[in-house]
């Protein structure tokens, strides 16, 4: 229960930061132009993905008691049960499988506690598949969002500081991005999942430490472009210091990497959180594990068909969403294709 | 004479070379007095900006100082800190560059960036910043303050840009302004305001000018004295009058006979011989020896020393040497 608290609060945290640098974006007449041409160009998709915000955002907000909170079970009293739970009638599940708005259970034909509810039908323990899979859009901003968290200000850190110091730093930086790109990514991802453990925390650190490589290649390089542009260089004759000059002229110059970055990066993560699910290594409750555990299903007769399909499609359409709207971000902010574009 | 705004001597300024250090700017020395307007001129890679970047202890990497003295404003500049040197720049000297496309941050508005330069330097809130930046940016000529203040580089014009720079550079009234080839990139009637901008500001301010400049029309109209540089050393120094009137090294002597001149239409236009060779492949002795039409034995076996050919204009040259003898 501590655990879920410390989600909770991670994801909050992650929306309200994201909120904050839209909001001091917004008052940048740029990113202000910028938005409203992503927006102008890619509607559907952001409305895809304001959706699966939303979903997350209600089924993080979690607080014990109230309403009909189940029942004389004692426990399930005390369970926090989150603004996404509230929808849903309390204690709605039944003992088996049951086919989407079926009124008997799929093996054996016992009748349903709520017949015709179920949506998406039930899974194998009984539990409603459009509740999982509503839940499971959290988990996946949990895996985007936090590893990016992490991925991120790691390759800021490592490539600007390479990139813009050099010498020695840039050696042993370029030494360790050669390591790590060596061994097999996959690999990495499942020792390092074996030794900090199981837990969306871990999963995300994992997810992280291996994700950052390339994105640090990118700012060196970048970097190191920018270090020789003359306004940095009229910086140093004004007496702007290093690190004043890497924080006023060479981060903001790298802010599109970082959003282009991201949100090709997110979509990246919650695929291959996906994989380690189905390696047994996934966060509980993604679509991910969903996926994995409908996988013996299929070889049913007759087939349980509706776990894998919405788990699937979930994670499709959230993916497909995410990466438009980073194809047209990446159109949007790009010089080069901006020139093309006017 | 009141103190010298920039004392420079013996400046020795090298980079590394296929064989050993080569230096690109080799024992030169001028002084530039207070309020006063030196241009330095020379040929593209002569190690003007080197030595403009010399005296603000900006020579890139692997490039380092070796050698001589730079006094700014009384100060030895050479054997400041680090943090020392950084509250110098931008107060006691700030530097105006060639390209005011790229020398403003695209990302910034113009006139962040300019309260961002007062704040550096002094403790004073945004809005004061705010309100001296306008007042600077009506003082350069800017038509529309507010509305450039809150304009980003790519909104404004090349004209404007440099403007905008020169705003940044004079905000914290320096007492030494390095203008390094400022209208190079500007078109002629822009670069004729610039000018203009820049000697008011001279006179107003009372800020001492390092001109640097090919440009001999620009050295014509802002210069109150001259330093002809070649080859990283120093050529011929004098007054304007004295150098562009009566120029003695026959290296001042060619540059003023290539500049091309109404007087003279459809006459083919002077030159000198040859060109300037790369820093590591300059002749010994005098460096100009090669392409010198007054060449003597003398002149590829040791340097000449300074002539006085009449007070305050000095010569390096072994021919001139002999005429006075």
């Amino acid at each position: 229960m501590e655990a879920q608290v410390w989600v909770n609060g991670i994801v909050a945290g992650l929306l309200l930061g994201l909120a904050l640098a839209a909001f001091r974006l917004r008052s940048n007449r740029l990113w202000r132009d910028a938005g409203r041409e992503l927006w102008r160009r890619r509607r559907l998709a952001l409305l895809v993905v304001t959706a699966f915000v939303a979903v997350a955002l209600c089924d993080s907000i979690a607080w014990v008691g109230g309403g009909d909170s189940g029942g004389d079970d004692t426990l399930a009293r005390h369970r926090p049960r989150s603004l996404l739970d509230r929808v849903f009638p309390a204690e709605f599940r039944e003992r088996s499988y049951s086919a989407p708005l079926a009124g008997v259970e799929f093996y054996g034909g016992a009748p349903l506690d709520h017949p015709g509810m179920h949506l998406l039908g039930t899974d194998i323990l009984g539990r409603d598949v459009l509740h999982l899979t509503l839940r499971g859009a959290r988990v996946a901003l949990l895996i985007g969002g936090l590893t990016s968290l992490i991925a991120i200000p790691l390759a800021l850190l490592v490539g600007v500081s390479a990139g813009y110091f050099g010498g020695r730093l840039d050696d042993a930086v370029f030494f360790l991005m050669s390591v790590l790109a060596s061994i097999p990514s996959l690999l990495l991802l499942i020792t390092l999942v074996m030794v900090l453990g199981r837990g969306p925390v871990q999963v995300c650190i994992a997810l992280g430490v291996t994700s950052w490589v390339a994105f640090a290649r990118v700012l060196r390089g970048e970097t190191l472009k920018l270090r020789e542009q003359d306004y940095v260089q009229a910086a140093r004759t004004l007496g702007v210091s290093e690190l004043g000059i890497v924080w006023r002229h060479i981060l903001p110059n790298l802010t599109h990497l970082v959003v282009i970055h991201f949100v090709l990066l997110f979509s990246g993560l919650v695929l291959a959180e996906a994989v380690l699910a189905w390696l047994g290594l996934g966060i509980d409750g993604s679509w991910g594990q969903m996926i994995d555990q409908a996988r013996d299903e299929l070889a049913r007769e007759p087939v349980v068909w509706w776990n894998l399909a919405a788990a699937s499609a979930a994670l499709f359409s959230l993916i497909l969403a995410f990466n438009l709207v980073g194809d047209a971000v990446r159109d949007i902010l790009d010089p080069r294709t901006a020139a093309e574009r006017s | 004479m009141s103190e010298a705004a920039l004392e420079v001597s013996d400046l020795v300024t090298s980079f590394p070379g296929n064989a050993g250090r080569v230096r690109v700017v080799d024992g030169i020395g001028f002084r530039v007095g207070a309020g006063e307007v030196l241009a330095l001129v020379g040929e593209s890679g002569c190690g003007k900006t080197v030595t403009a970047l010399s005296i603000l202890r900006l020579v890139p990497r692997p490039g380092r100082v070796e050698g001589g003295r730079i006094r700014l404003g009384g100060r030895d500049v050479l054997s400041l800190g680090v943090a020392e040197m950084r509250r110098l720049r931008g107060r006691e000297a700030a530097m105006i560059f060639q390209e005011p496309t790229t020398s403003l941050n695209p990302v910034q508005t113009a006139g962040s960036q300019v309260v961002e330069a007062i704040r550096l330097h002094e403790r004073t809130s945004r809005a004061d910043a705010r309100r001296r930046t306008l007042s600077l940016f009506e003082r350069v000529g800017i038509a529309d303050p507010a509305e450039c203040f809150a304009s980003h580089p790519h909104e404004l014009s090349g004209g404007q840009k440099q403007r905008v720079m020169i705003a940044m550079a004079v905000a914290l009234r320096p007492r030494l302004l390095i203008a390094d080839e400022p209208t190079t990139a500007l078109d002629v009637t822009i670069q004729a305001q610039i000018l203009e901008l820049l000697r008011e500001l001279q006179r107003e301010l009372g800020t001492a000018i390092l001109l640097i400049t090919h440009d001999l029309g620009v050295v014509n109209e802002l210069a109150d004295r001259i330093a002809v540089m070649y080859a990283g050393r120093i050529a011929e120094q004098g007054g304007r009058r004295e150098v562009l009137g009566d120029p003695r090294h026959p290296y001042t002597e060619g540059l003023l006979r290539a500049v091309p001149s109404r007087g003279r239409p459809g006459e083919p236009l002077a030159e000198i011989p040859g060109a300037l060779p790369a820093p590591d492949a300059w002749p010994p002795g005098c460096r100009f020896w090669p392409r010198c039409p007054r060449v003597r034995e003398r002149c590829a076996a040791e340097a000449p020393g300074p002539t006085d050919v009449s007070p305050g204009h000095r010569v390096w040259c072994h021919a001139v040497q002999e005429d006075l003898a």
